[in-house]
């Protein structure tokens, strides 16, 4: 075991890709002599060369448009963008090109492309730094959508997408870049838990409490708090946003009866709507509450200084498990 | 350049501000640095080109029929654009990668592509008829531009592996406005990528005249991205295949991109669906029609004294052949079973779409004892589960 950020255990994971298949190329912006804005592919340029670790011009259609180009001729390219606000311009070739040459061709054509994205907020940074997208991609056939949350995870499941035949949407919880913890580097693939699926993190029997990326460790932090309330949460990191790892989450709210999720995104439309509405067609005679949303608000986000009271933190998680338990709550008395 | 070189749609008034070695009327003008690229090009050879453009013509005239019969959803023709793409194709090696946009026909008659793979796209059985990596042509492109950065990134690849394999895009007037379209060139441009943007200025985005596009010469943008850029006759099948040897052989030494425009004219509409009456000209036809890439060759080898009456039947008859097999294989396509929807989806398994296959087909089973040609489909063995892949 070695202990690492979940920035460097991402860049020992991308070292280990590289080493593994020299089909395996990296592109992005500033990510060759820059080792990347977050340094997570530092050294990798001086270690594989600059046909391994390329930097490109400034042009997210063009990373995702050429990638696409050289997953037609056999490569495994991985391709940063640099911020989550980013992404649109290379949108088209994502959800229109990358999503669909698998099925448009057949099977003929694969697309092993990994596309890494540093999102959300937390990090008080200009604006289009900080968004959560990943509901435009979870909403999109022919791509998986992951999110890790810790050092672990990272270094396992960045090997893991750029190993799948299928084009994967990576998003890495940019606030948690920083944080530390053990990664056992001599880990095999074979003995991974797979990308799809998801990981309880904390056991409980009132509550489930689902998230991903950078708010697992809130939520973990909201389900200390509250059993010193006694309530007892149970949290699941779903990891994987698209396709759900639903039988984990279904076997926990059969046996709490109640669902809480939490996401930076917006509440429209986003991975909480389909979870909630997911959950709630596949077990609802086990529900004891309608499952309850805690997420950004439905608003471009906001300047820095106002960041804190977009972002879902502890004592919002814990009023929505309130509202699951029908104890008083910020709703109390408005709900319909 | 001034408002008056344009006339009244925008259209650049100079369309033959381009490089020609065959005149509309047959003449062959030398040309010091094209014509040793096409020295190999005998009367026999001009044949076959001549041949190609024919087959090609008459596949295309069959299949739009074959649309007004409503046996296709919907056809592209390519008429007008014969020499731009058999002028280009036929400079290609086999281990040369095609990446098409909808109309390129011909360059599909070029690899080889049966005609059910290729009419099944447009009878709405499938997204491609056929296995890119068969044909060395990439899955038709439908999206304006996106193709260009494919081809780019292939080409980038193929340079990294020591090959010297090239890349070719095609798309039209149109799609040089597109964000994809100036991103390849930037990429390519920088890379070094032994690709070639064949770019066929066939005048008309649908109704969007060229002029609406560009203000220059679309072969002028390639100086700003650092890269030559040559305006050819795209008429002119000799022009068009010098020009694309040109191009290929700097890209397979390691030169980089070139941008070709192509100038040639969609003598028919967008699309079947499309009435090019209602934005263009009898006169701006007629025009064209004097500038046909075929009669030009004929008109060359008739010079040459080659006996195109004798030619003109056997290609005809060729022509006869390929049209009728482009009938016959319409039998030999088959609506899908109705469970393939989901396949290929993805690549590997997906607890997602397993579950919604296995639902839909619980639903067509419902049906199972129903005469209607879903209890057949429904009952077909292996289309539930996963087991369809």
């Amino acid at each position: 075991m070695t202990t690492l950020t979940l920035a460097k255990a991402l860049n020992a994971g991308l070292r280990r890709a590289l080493d593994d298949d020299d089909k395996v190329v990296l592109m992005g912006e500033d990510i060759g002599t820059l080792g990347g804005v977050f340094r997570v592919t530092d050294g990798l340029k001086a270690e594989f060369g600059a046909k391994r670790v390329v930097d490109t011009p400034l042009s997210e259609a063009g990373i995702v448009g050429t990638a696409v180009g050289l997953a037609y001729r056999g490569f495994r390219p991985v391709i940063e963008i640099q911020f989550d606000g980013f992404i649109y311009p290379g949108f088209d070739q994502i959800v229109a090109q990358v999503a669909k040459l698998h099925y448009r061709s057949r099977g003929n054509v694969r697309m092993p492309i990994t596309i890494r994205v540093p999102f959300g907020g937390g990090i008080g940074a200009a604006e289009h730094h900080s968004e959560s997208p990943e509901a435009y991609f979870a909403h999109t056939a022919g791509l998986r959508v992951v999110a890790c949350s810790n050092p672990a995870d990272a270094y396992v499941m960045i090997r893991q997408a750029i190993a799948s035949d299928d084009p994967v949407l990576f998003f890495e919880p940019k606030r948690r870049y920083h944080v530390k913890g053990e990664v056992d580097e001599t880990a095999s693939l074979a003995d991974a838990r797979p990308m799809g699926v998801a990981t309880t993190v904390a056991t409980g029997s009132d509550v489930t409490l689902v998230t991903y990326g950078p708010l697992v460790q809130t939520a973990r932090d909201a389900a200390v708090a509250a059993a010193e309330d006694g309530v007892s949460i149970e949290v699941i990191d779903l990891r994987s946003l698209a396709p759900v790892d639903y039988a984990t989450v279904e076997a926990s709210v059969r046996r709490t009866g109640r669902l809480v999720i939490t996401h930076e995104a917006g509440q429209q439309g986003g991975v909480g709507a389909e979870l909630a509405a997911s959950i709630t067609e596949r077990c609802f005679e086990f529900l004891e509450a309608a499952p309850v949303r805690v997420t950004g608000h439905d608003i471009p986000y906001p300047p820095a200084k106002l960041e804190r009271h977009h972002l879902p933190d502890l004592d919002r998680i814990l009023d929505g498990v309130d509202r699951v338990l029908r104890r008083p709550n910020s709703l109390s008395g408005v709900e319909a | 350049m001034t408002p008056s070189d344009r006339d009244a749609t925008g259209l650049l008034t100079k369309p033959d501000d381009f490089l020609q070695l065959v005149s509309p009327t047959g003449e062959r003008h030398a040309n010091a640095e094209f014509d040793p690229w096409i020295a190999d090009i005998d009367l026999g050879a001009l044949g076959r080109l001549y041949r190609d453009m024919a087959i090609v013509r008459r596949i295309d005239a069959e299949a739009t029929a074959l649309q007004r019969q409503g046996e296709l959803g919907l056809w592209p023709p390519l008429a007008g654009q014969e020499a731009a793409q058999i002028g280009s194709g036929r400079a290609l090696r086999d281990d040369d990668f095609i990446f098409s946009s909808y109309r390129e026909h011909a360059l599909a008659w070029c690899r080889g592509v049966e005609p059910a793979e290729l009419l099944s796209v447009w009878r709405g059985t499938t997204a491609s008829g056929w296995n890119p990596f068969e044909h060395g042509m990439a899955v038709p492109q439908i999206i304006i531009g996106a193709q260009a950065l494919h081809a780019t990134g292939y080409a980038m690849g193929a340079a990294w592996e020591g090959s010297d394999a090239a890349a070719i895009a095609y798309f039209g007037d149109g799609a040089t406005s597109e964000g994809d379209v100036n991103e390849a060139l930037v990429f390519a441009a920088s890379f070094d990528a032994p690709v070639v943007f064949f770019c066929q200025n066939n005048h008309w985005a649908i109704s969007e005249p060229v002029g609406l596009q560009s203000k220059q010469h679309l072969a002028r943008r390639a100086d700003g991205f650092g890269m030559p850029g040559v305006r050819v006759d795209g008429n002119d099948v000799l022009a068009v295949l010098a020009a694309t040897r040109i191009a290929l052989d700097r890209a397979r030494r390691g030169d980089g991109p070139t941008f070709i425009e192509a100038v040639t004219y969609r003598m028919g509409p967008h699309t079947t669906a499309d009435d090019p009456k209602r934005y263009r000209t009898d006169d701006e036809l007629d025009e064209w029609r004097a500038r046909d890439p075929l009669s030009r060759v004929l008109a060359l080898l008739e010079a040459s004294g080659v006996d195109i009456a004798g030619l003109e039947r056997e290609v005809g008859a060729e022509a006869d052949r390929a049209a009728a097999e482009l009938r016959a294989a319409l039998t030999t396509i088959t609506e899908p079973e109705p469970m393939t929807v989901f396949d290929h989806v993805y690549a590997e398994p997906n607890s997602h779409i397993e579950r919604q296959r296995d639902h839909y087909s619980r639903y067509l089973a419902m049906f199972a004892d129903a005469p209607a040609e879903r209890s057949a489909d429904a009952a077909a063995p292996g289309t539930t589960g996963g087991g369809a892949r």
